[in-house]
Protein backbone atom coordinates (compact mmCIF):
# COMPACT_ATOMS: atom_id res chain seq x y z
CA UNK A 1 0.00 0.00 0.00
CA UNK A 2 3.03 2.21 1.08
CA UNK A 3 4.45 1.52 -2.59
CA UNK A 4 1.29 3.08 -3.54
CA UNK A 5 1.00 6.47 -1.70
CA UNK A 6 4.60 7.00 -2.58
CA UNK A 7 4.01 7.13 -6.23
CA UNK A 8 0.31 8.85 -6.11
CA UNK A 9 1.54 10.80 -9.12
CA UNK A 10 2.15 8.44 -11.67
CA UNK A 11 -1.11 6.61 -10.00
CA UNK A 12 -3.05 10.08 -10.57
CA UNK A 13 -1.30 10.51 -13.75
CA UNK A 14 -2.42 7.46 -14.99
CA UNK A 15 -5.95 7.37 -13.90
CA UNK A 16 -6.43 11.05 -15.74
CA UNK A 17 -4.62 9.52 -18.82
CA UNK A 18 -7.00 6.43 -19.06
CA UNK A 19 -10.42 8.78 -18.58
CA UNK A 20 -8.67 10.79 -22.04
CA UNK A 21 -7.66 7.54 -23.71
CA UNK A 22 -11.83 6.44 -22.81
CA UNK A 23 -12.95 9.57 -24.31
CA UNK A 24 -11.48 9.14 -27.43
CA UNK A 25 -12.36 5.32 -27.74
CA UNK A 26 -15.47 5.36 -26.45
CA UNK A 27 -17.30 8.77 -27.91
CA UNK A 28 -18.66 9.01 -31.64
CA UNK A 29 -18.34 12.92 -31.84
CA UNK A 30 -15.11 13.74 -33.39
CA UNK A 31 -15.04 17.20 -31.38
CA UNK A 32 -14.77 15.06 -28.01
CA UNK A 33 -12.75 12.78 -29.52
CA UNK A 34 -10.28 15.95 -29.31
CA UNK A 35 -10.70 16.83 -26.23
CA UNK A 36 -10.23 13.59 -24.87
CA UNK A 37 -6.79 13.52 -26.78
CA UNK A 38 -6.45 17.01 -24.88
CA UNK A 39 -7.00 15.09 -21.67
CA UNK A 40 -4.69 12.33 -22.44
CA UNK A 41 -1.46 14.85 -23.59
CA UNK A 42 -2.00 16.75 -20.59
CA UNK A 43 -1.82 13.41 -18.42
CA UNK A 44 1.81 12.85 -20.22
CA UNK A 45 3.02 15.91 -19.85
CA UNK A 46 2.53 16.03 -16.30
CA UNK A 47 3.95 12.70 -15.65
CA UNK A 48 7.13 14.18 -16.85
CA UNK A 49 6.87 17.30 -14.86
CA UNK A 50 6.16 15.31 -12.03
CA UNK A 51 9.21 13.23 -12.39
CA UNK A 52 11.22 16.06 -12.54
CA UNK A 53 10.50 17.41 -8.96
CA UNK A 54 12.74 17.18 -6.54
CA UNK A 55 11.77 17.36 -2.65
CA UNK A 56 13.10 20.78 -1.28
CA UNK A 57 13.66 21.66 -4.54
CA UNK A 58 12.39 25.16 -6.08
CA UNK A 59 11.96 26.44 -9.94
CA UNK A 60 14.95 25.84 -11.88
CA UNK A 61 16.04 29.58 -12.09
CA UNK A 62 19.11 30.94 -10.37
CA UNK A 63 18.13 33.73 -7.70
CA UNK A 64 21.10 36.78 -7.65
CA UNK A 65 22.76 37.79 -4.74
CA UNK A 66 23.56 41.06 -3.84
CA UNK A 67 27.38 41.26 -5.63
CA UNK A 68 24.97 39.98 -8.58
CA UNK A 69 26.23 36.62 -8.59
CA UNK A 70 24.14 33.48 -9.54
CA UNK A 71 23.03 31.35 -6.45
CA UNK A 72 23.96 27.77 -7.09
CA UNK A 73 24.53 25.92 -3.93
CA UNK A 74 20.86 25.30 -3.60
CA UNK A 75 18.67 22.38 -4.70
CA UNK A 76 16.97 23.24 -7.86
CA UNK A 77 14.51 21.10 -9.84
CA UNK A 78 15.29 19.24 -13.14
CA UNK A 79 14.97 21.46 -16.23
CA UNK A 80 15.36 18.99 -18.39
CA UNK A 81 11.86 17.29 -18.40
CA UNK A 82 10.54 21.07 -18.24
CA UNK A 83 11.84 21.78 -21.21
CA UNK A 84 10.89 18.82 -23.49
CA UNK A 85 7.49 19.79 -22.16
CA UNK A 86 7.53 23.01 -23.05
CA UNK A 87 7.53 21.96 -26.74
CA UNK A 88 4.85 19.37 -26.33
CA UNK A 89 2.34 21.39 -25.42
CA UNK A 90 3.05 23.79 -28.59
CA UNK A 91 3.14 20.96 -30.98
CA UNK A 92 0.20 20.02 -28.99
CA UNK A 93 -1.90 22.93 -29.58
CA UNK A 94 -0.39 22.96 -33.78
CA UNK A 95 -1.68 19.57 -34.39
CA UNK A 96 -5.09 20.39 -32.28
CA UNK A 97 -5.86 22.96 -34.37
CA UNK A 98 -4.90 20.58 -37.49
CA UNK A 99 -7.28 18.06 -35.97
CA UNK A 100 -10.19 20.83 -35.35
CA UNK A 101 -10.10 22.18 -38.70
CA UNK A 102 -10.36 18.27 -40.06
CA UNK A 103 -13.35 17.85 -38.31
CA UNK A 104 -14.90 21.47 -39.89
CA UNK A 105 -14.10 19.85 -43.03
CA UNK A 106 -15.77 16.71 -42.13
CA UNK A 107 -18.48 18.96 -41.19
CA UNK A 108 -19.21 20.39 -44.63
CA UNK A 109 -18.30 17.43 -46.67
CA UNK A 110 -21.10 14.59 -44.43
CA UNK A 111 -23.10 17.09 -42.39
CA UNK A 112 -22.39 15.36 -39.22
CA UNK A 113 -19.54 14.90 -36.63
CA UNK A 114 -20.79 11.66 -35.33
CA UNK A 115 -18.18 8.82 -36.73
CA UNK A 116 -20.84 5.92 -36.77
CA UNK A 117 -23.00 7.99 -39.62
CA UNK A 118 -20.51 8.99 -41.04
CA UNK A 119 -19.13 5.27 -41.82
CA UNK A 120 -22.20 4.68 -42.24
CA UNK A 121 -22.62 6.84 -45.34
CA UNK A 122 -19.32 5.70 -46.56
CA UNK A 123 -20.54 2.26 -46.67
CA UNK A 124 -23.91 2.56 -48.29
CA UNK A 125 -21.93 4.99 -51.16
CA UNK A 126 -19.63 1.96 -51.27
CA UNK A 127 -22.52 -0.49 -52.54
CA UNK A 128 -24.66 1.92 -54.76
CA UNK B 1 0.21 18.76 0.22
CA UNK B 2 -1.77 20.87 -1.71
CA UNK B 3 -1.07 18.90 -5.03
CA UNK B 4 -2.86 15.60 -4.38
CA UNK B 5 -5.59 17.95 -3.88
CA UNK B 6 -5.40 19.60 -7.22
CA UNK B 7 -5.20 15.99 -8.59
CA UNK B 8 -8.69 15.23 -7.02
CA UNK B 9 -10.01 18.61 -8.82
CA UNK B 10 -8.26 17.61 -11.63
CA UNK B 11 -10.11 14.04 -11.96
CA UNK B 12 -13.38 15.49 -11.25
CA UNK B 13 -13.16 17.98 -14.14
CA UNK B 14 -11.61 15.32 -16.04
CA UNK B 15 -14.80 12.64 -15.33
CA UNK B 16 -17.44 15.50 -15.96
CA UNK B 17 -15.84 16.27 -18.97
CA UNK B 18 -16.24 12.22 -20.45
CA UNK B 19 -20.10 12.25 -18.98
CA UNK B 20 -21.18 15.31 -20.03
CA UNK B 21 -23.13 15.61 -23.28
CA UNK B 22 -23.08 19.37 -23.85
CA UNK B 23 -20.19 20.15 -26.00
CA UNK B 24 -20.35 24.05 -25.00
CA UNK B 25 -20.09 22.93 -21.15
CA UNK B 26 -17.03 20.39 -22.18
CA UNK B 27 -14.98 23.22 -24.13
CA UNK B 28 -15.75 25.23 -21.37
CA UNK B 29 -14.36 22.32 -18.70
CA UNK B 30 -11.33 21.69 -20.62
CA UNK B 31 -10.75 25.66 -20.31
CA UNK B 32 -10.82 25.06 -16.25
CA UNK B 33 -8.86 21.80 -16.36
CA UNK B 34 -6.00 23.54 -18.05
CA UNK B 35 -5.92 25.87 -15.39
CA UNK B 36 -6.12 23.64 -13.07
CA UNK B 37 -2.97 22.03 -14.04
CA UNK B 38 -0.94 24.90 -14.36
CA UNK B 39 -1.78 25.17 -10.54
CA UNK B 40 -0.01 22.16 -10.53
CA UNK B 41 2.91 22.76 -12.99
CA UNK B 42 3.28 25.68 -10.48
CA UNK B 43 3.40 23.17 -7.30
CA UNK B 44 6.09 20.76 -9.64
CA UNK B 45 8.00 24.15 -10.02
CA UNK B 46 7.54 23.96 -13.76
CA UNK B 47 6.60 27.66 -13.79
CA UNK B 48 7.39 27.59 -17.45
CA UNK B 49 4.96 24.90 -18.50
CA UNK B 50 2.91 25.91 -16.04
CA UNK B 51 2.46 29.87 -17.63
CA UNK B 52 2.47 28.34 -21.45
CA UNK B 53 -0.13 25.98 -20.50
CA UNK B 54 -2.56 28.61 -19.10
CA UNK B 55 -1.80 31.07 -21.87
CA UNK B 56 -2.26 28.05 -24.38
CA UNK B 57 -3.79 25.23 -23.22
CA UNK B 58 -7.01 27.52 -20.81
CA UNK B 59 -6.79 30.49 -23.55
CA UNK B 60 -6.15 29.02 -27.05
CA UNK B 61 -7.20 25.89 -26.90
CA UNK B 62 -10.78 27.02 -25.80
CA UNK B 63 -10.75 30.10 -28.57
CA UNK B 64 -10.03 26.72 -31.07
CA UNK B 65 -12.84 24.33 -29.52
CA UNK B 66 -15.56 27.43 -29.34
CA UNK B 67 -14.61 28.17 -32.89
CA UNK B 68 -15.48 24.99 -33.85
CA UNK B 69 -18.53 24.23 -31.84
CA UNK B 70 -19.78 27.26 -33.93
CA UNK B 71 -19.88 25.40 -37.47
CA UNK B 72 -20.57 21.88 -36.15
CA UNK B 73 -23.48 20.49 -33.60
CA UNK B 74 -23.55 22.07 -29.71
CA UNK B 75 -24.73 18.50 -28.39
CA UNK B 76 -23.14 15.43 -28.52
CA UNK B 77 -25.99 12.49 -29.38
CA UNK B 78 -26.43 10.41 -26.37
CA UNK B 79 -25.05 7.07 -27.66
CA UNK B 80 -24.75 3.26 -25.70
CA UNK B 81 -22.28 1.32 -23.60
CA UNK B 82 -20.17 -0.46 -24.92
CA UNK B 83 -18.18 -2.77 -23.14
CA UNK B 84 -14.91 -2.96 -25.04
CA UNK B 85 -13.54 0.27 -24.72
CA UNK B 86 -13.97 0.24 -20.85
CA UNK B 87 -12.62 -3.18 -20.43
CA UNK B 88 -9.17 -2.11 -22.63
CA UNK B 89 -9.10 1.39 -20.47
CA UNK B 90 -9.08 -0.90 -17.06
CA UNK B 91 -6.69 -3.20 -18.81
CA UNK B 92 -3.94 -0.63 -20.07
CA UNK B 93 -4.19 1.35 -16.85
CA UNK B 94 -3.71 -1.60 -14.61
CA UNK B 95 -0.73 -2.74 -16.64
CA UNK B 96 0.83 0.58 -16.44
CA UNK B 97 0.35 1.46 -12.57
CA UNK B 98 1.67 -2.52 -12.02
CA UNK B 99 4.50 -1.02 -14.37
CA UNK B 100 5.15 2.13 -12.48
CA UNK B 101 5.44 0.61 -8.77
CA UNK B 102 9.33 -0.02 -9.40
CA UNK B 103 9.84 3.72 -10.57
CA UNK B 104 11.61 6.08 -7.92
CA UNK B 105 9.22 7.75 -5.25
CA UNK B 106 7.90 11.29 -5.80
CA UNK B 107 10.01 13.94 -5.53
CA UNK B 108 13.22 11.67 -4.58
CA UNK B 109 16.50 13.80 -5.36
CA UNK B 110 18.27 10.48 -5.77
CA UNK B 111 16.48 9.21 -8.73
CA UNK B 112 18.18 8.64 -12.28
CA UNK B 113 16.55 11.28 -13.52
CA UNK B 114 18.23 13.85 -11.63
CA UNK B 115 21.75 12.77 -11.36
CA UNK B 116 22.86 12.74 -15.22
CA UNK B 117 22.19 15.11 -17.91
CA UNK B 118 19.95 17.76 -15.36
CA UNK B 119 22.55 18.10 -13.11
CA UNK B 120 25.01 18.54 -16.23
CA UNK B 121 22.62 21.35 -17.32
CA UNK B 122 22.47 22.95 -13.75
CA UNK B 123 25.96 22.71 -12.85
CA UNK B 124 27.08 24.01 -16.71
CA UNK B 125 24.20 26.30 -17.28
CA UNK B 126 25.69 29.49 -15.03
CA UNK B 127 29.14 30.06 -16.41
CA UNK B 128 28.07 29.06 -20.51
CA UNK B 129 24.83 30.65 -20.83
CA UNK B 130 24.71 33.18 -18.46
CA UNK B 131 21.34 32.97 -18.24
CA UNK B 132 19.27 33.04 -14.91
CA UNK B 133 16.15 30.64 -15.89
CA UNK B 134 17.90 27.34 -16.83
CA UNK B 135 14.85 26.15 -19.10
CA UNK B 136 15.30 29.07 -21.32
CA UNK B 137 19.25 28.09 -21.81
CA UNK B 138 18.47 24.37 -22.39
CA UNK B 139 15.39 25.04 -24.80
CA UNK B 140 17.38 28.26 -26.73
CA UNK B 141 20.82 27.55 -26.51
CA UNK B 142 21.61 23.49 -25.95
CA UNK B 143 18.36 22.45 -27.81
CA UNK B 144 18.20 24.91 -29.79
CA UNK B 145 17.66 22.11 -32.97
CA UNK B 146 14.75 20.97 -31.33
CA UNK B 147 13.19 24.54 -30.95
CA UNK B 148 13.88 25.05 -34.83
CA UNK B 149 12.72 21.84 -35.59
CA UNK B 150 9.29 22.79 -33.57
CA UNK B 151 8.69 26.05 -35.01
CA UNK B 152 8.94 23.56 -38.27
CA UNK B 153 5.82 21.60 -37.08
CA UNK B 154 3.80 24.19 -36.05
CA UNK B 155 4.54 26.13 -39.60
CA UNK B 156 3.79 22.92 -41.20
CA UNK B 157 0.59 22.22 -39.08
CA UNK B 158 -0.17 26.30 -39.77
CA UNK B 159 0.09 25.53 -43.66
CA UNK B 160 -2.30 22.56 -42.84
CA UNK B 161 -5.23 24.33 -41.39
CA UNK B 162 -5.09 27.35 -44.41
CA UNK B 163 -4.88 24.37 -47.04
CA UNK B 164 -7.95 22.71 -45.05
CA UNK B 165 -10.25 25.83 -44.35
CA UNK B 166 -8.59 28.82 -46.53
CA UNK B 167 -10.87 29.83 -49.94
CA UNK B 168 -13.72 28.41 -47.87
CA UNK B 169 -15.69 31.87 -48.31
CA UNK B 170 -14.85 31.45 -51.96
CA UNK B 171 -16.02 28.15 -52.42
CA UNK B 172 -19.39 29.15 -51.06
CA UNK B 173 -20.01 31.86 -53.36
CA UNK B 174 -18.92 29.89 -55.99
CA UNK B 175 -21.63 27.34 -55.53
CA UNK B 176 -24.30 29.88 -54.51
CA UNK B 177 -23.46 31.09 -58.30
CA UNK B 178 -24.59 28.04 -59.70
CA UNK B 179 -27.89 27.91 -57.62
Amino acid sequence: MSEVLGHWNQVAVIVLMMIGLYTVISSDNLVKKVIGLNLFQVAVIMFYVSMGKVAGGTAPIFPVDEAGNYVTDIAFSNPLPHVLMLTAIVVGVATTALGLSLVIRIQEAYGTVEEDEILDMDHREAHV
Amino acid sequence: MIEPLLFVLLLALAVAILKLKDLFAIAMLSGAFSLVSAGLFTLMDAVDVAFTEAAVGAGFTTVLFLGTLAVTANTERQQPFRLGPLLVVLVVGAVLIWAGLDAPLYGDPTAPVHTHLGAEFIGRAPSEIDMPNIVTAVLASYRGYDTMGETAVIFTAGVGVMLLLGGRKGRDLDEEDQD
